[in-house]
């Protein structure tokens, strides 16, 4: 049963002249700063990420078992042209990876125009916070809810087509899947600055950079396949040395279809990662600043 | 004054045509006028000759670029006509995310007298134009660089021309179940019609004999239009690739289009009363204007 108070507060009690002049509870509101403040909101903005997606469940077949069919697909590819086993490997671990690739392409990059078109990007930009730790948050969220997804993807098709790892090196497994988060995300976060100048054309890029990174990342294939030039080319992307890395760690046929040593690969990686946040910070605030002096922080050209 | 009756007007064949039209030129403007001509068209040929690559390089690596064997041929013309599947499916489903959420006008939409069914087959006509202009350049770079044996003057063109036509009608009614459930979803990193046309990718004979599937998993093929249509399409074209693996041998051409055309309408069955009935729960739900961003 209902239980309807018979004192309800009198309207003079919540906007008298005293409370009105000032926000209610202003005495008791604590405001963090510095480090505090970041964290704060690194936290804030991961939060949606990775609540937000458990009130709605049907990304669990729209996001990890579709994906997984398509992987699937690439897979008796390879069992009809009798390809060696390791090869039905690679594309499972490649087919979890894109997870992370479509994570930094459309929660990343193109979150800040998404974020414009819907008017957030405003609300962003006038909090007194810092907009890379925004960005921070973004990508911590958007990380955490992907690796679920891409462990799925593994683990399933693992299972499915019982494939076989050798893991030579824990650390450096481990290793080479942090650093490639960093430098991917990185990347990402240094796109998403590049993001603030564009207009439609962003939709269009991210798509762009779907099959085209597919391909010379070496998501199916190793990509020692390709001329030495093409594969560094490639590296830019850190998924490719990731990528190769990882493989070269956990299958047995990997060490001889790699395209550089893992060692090798790791400290490219790692300078990758430090290059590509360094860049985010000042490409953020430079993009900033010019978004800001042109007017195309809330333009809606569609 | 006499109100309106929406009901009424939208089941008038012309609001339907009239939406249709409108709605297939509102969807060519936002696809094409983002950029210029130019960059558009290289736009729009990287990405499908990109998606065949990854088959050419994956074939190539394991059989030492033997592109003469008949598998090659069915793969890449496979591969080159799922491009439609892709295209004419996430175009139909994605205008209902692009409306309700990007460009929020899904509730003028449906306070409009206009049939939205009609509106969004409409909006997935400029995919697949496009899409017809990377199916065309996949064959031909394939004909001219890969050795895919296709030869103009063999083709059976009634035949073709027929499956086609008959395959965009299948394509659009599943875009319109995806759409139907597109209303009731949130907007999903993966793009619903790319992931379920990706799913069906393993299910439709398009990169592989349906014969490589395990058992438990060929009925799914043997059920799905597009496995036909895309045999259809091969046997028109290439008539000796598709002679060589012995899925369809013993069907002939009439009765694979017999099937594809019973499919096509089972299929457009299930789509006007699941999208009818997701719109319903749209309503009462009240997703017509929902925004989802995380």
């Amino acid at each position: 049963m209902i239980q309807v108070s018979n004192n309800p507060p009198s309207l003079p009690q919540v906007l008298s002249p005293q409370n009105s002049a000032q926000p209610l509870g202003a005495d008791r509101l604590h405001k963090n700063i510095g480090w505090k403040l970041y964290l704060q909101t690194v936290i804030a903005r991961a939060y949606p990420r990775i609540i937000g997606q458990q009130r709605e469940k049907s990304w669990l077949f729209f996001d990890i078992l579709l994906p997984l069919l398509s992987v699937c697909a690439y897979v008796f590819v390879y069992q009809a042209i009798d390809a060696p086993d390791d090869y039905i490997g690679f594309v499972v671990v490649g087919g979890a990876m894109i997870a992370f690739w479509m994570n930094v392409l459309w929660s990343m990059s193109s979150q800040l125009y998404w974020e414009k078109e819907q008017g957030n990007l405003a609300l962003f930009i006038i909090t007194p916070t810092s907009m890379m730790a925004i960005l921070l948050g973004m990508a911590l969220g958007g990380l955490l809810a992907t690796t679920l997804r891409a462990l799925a993807i593994i683990l399933l098709g693992s299972l499915f087509f019982n494939v076989q790892y050798a893991v030579s090196s824990f650390a450096q497994l481990f290793a080479v899947f942090i650093l490639t988060m960093i430098a991917l995300y990185g990347l990402g976060m240094m796109a998403a600055s590049l993001y603030l100048l564009l207009s439609r054309e962003a939709w269009h890029i991210s798509s762009l950079a779907q099959e085209p990174v597919y391909l010379f990342s070496g998501f199916y294939f190793p990509i020692k396949n390709f001329s030495f030039w093409i594969s560094a080319f490639a590296s830019f992307i850190p998924l490719t040395l990731g990528l190769d890395a990882m493989r070269q760690l956990v299958f047995e046929s990997g060490p001889s279809l790699g395209f550089l040593t893992v060692e090798l690969e790791i400290i490219i990686l790692l300078i990758l990662s430090i290059v590509f946040l360094f860049a985010a910070r000042l490409m953020l605030a430079h993009m900033e600043k010019l978004a800001i002096r042109e007017g195309r922080l809330t333009e809606n050209r569609r | 004054m006499q109100p309106v009756n929406i009901k009424t007007t939208k089941n008038n064949p012309s609001v339907f045509s009239r939406s249709f039209r409108v709605a297939a030129w509102l969807g060519w403007q936002i696809e094409s006028n983002w950029t210029d001509p130019f960059l558009f068209a290289i736009y729009s040929v990287i990405k499908p000759l990109a998606g065949a690559a990854i088959l050419v390089v994956m074939y190539s690596v394991i059989t030492n670029g033997n592109f003469a064997d008949p598998i090659f041929t069915y793969i890449y013309l496979g591969n080159a006509f799922y491009l439609y599947v892709g295209a004419v499916m996430s175009g139909i489903s994605w205008a209902v995310l692009d409306d309700r959420e990007h460009y929020k006008t899904l509730k003028y939409m449906y306070v409009a007298p206009i049939s939205i069914p009609a509106y969004l087959i409409g909006r997935g006509v400029a995919k697949f134009l496009v899409g017809s202009i990377s199916v065309f350049i996949t064959i031909v770079f394939g004909v001219l660089f890969l050795h895919v044996d296709v030869d103009p003057a063999a083709i059976m063109w009634p035949l073709f021309i027929i499956s086609l036509a008959i395959g965009v009608v299948m394509l659009a009614m599943m875009g319109l179940i995806l759409a139907g459930v597109s209303l009731l979803i949130v907007n999903h990193v993966w793009f619903i019609g790319d992931a379920v046309a990706g799913a069906l990718f393993l299910f439709s004979g398009a990169i592989f004999p349906l014969e490589v599937l395990p058992v438990w998993l060929q009925p799914i093929g043997y059920i799905n239009p597009i496995t036909y249509w895309l045999e259809l399409l091969r046997r028109a074209m290439v008539g000796s690739v598709a002679e060589a693996f012995p899925t369809f041998q013993n069907l002939s051409n009439q009765q694979l289009l017999g099937i594809l055309i019973g499919l096509t309408i089972i299929f457009g069955i299930i789509a006007r009363f699941l999208f009818r009935y997701c719109e319903h729960v749209a309503q009462e739900r009240g997703l017509i204007d929902m925004v989802t961003n995380y």
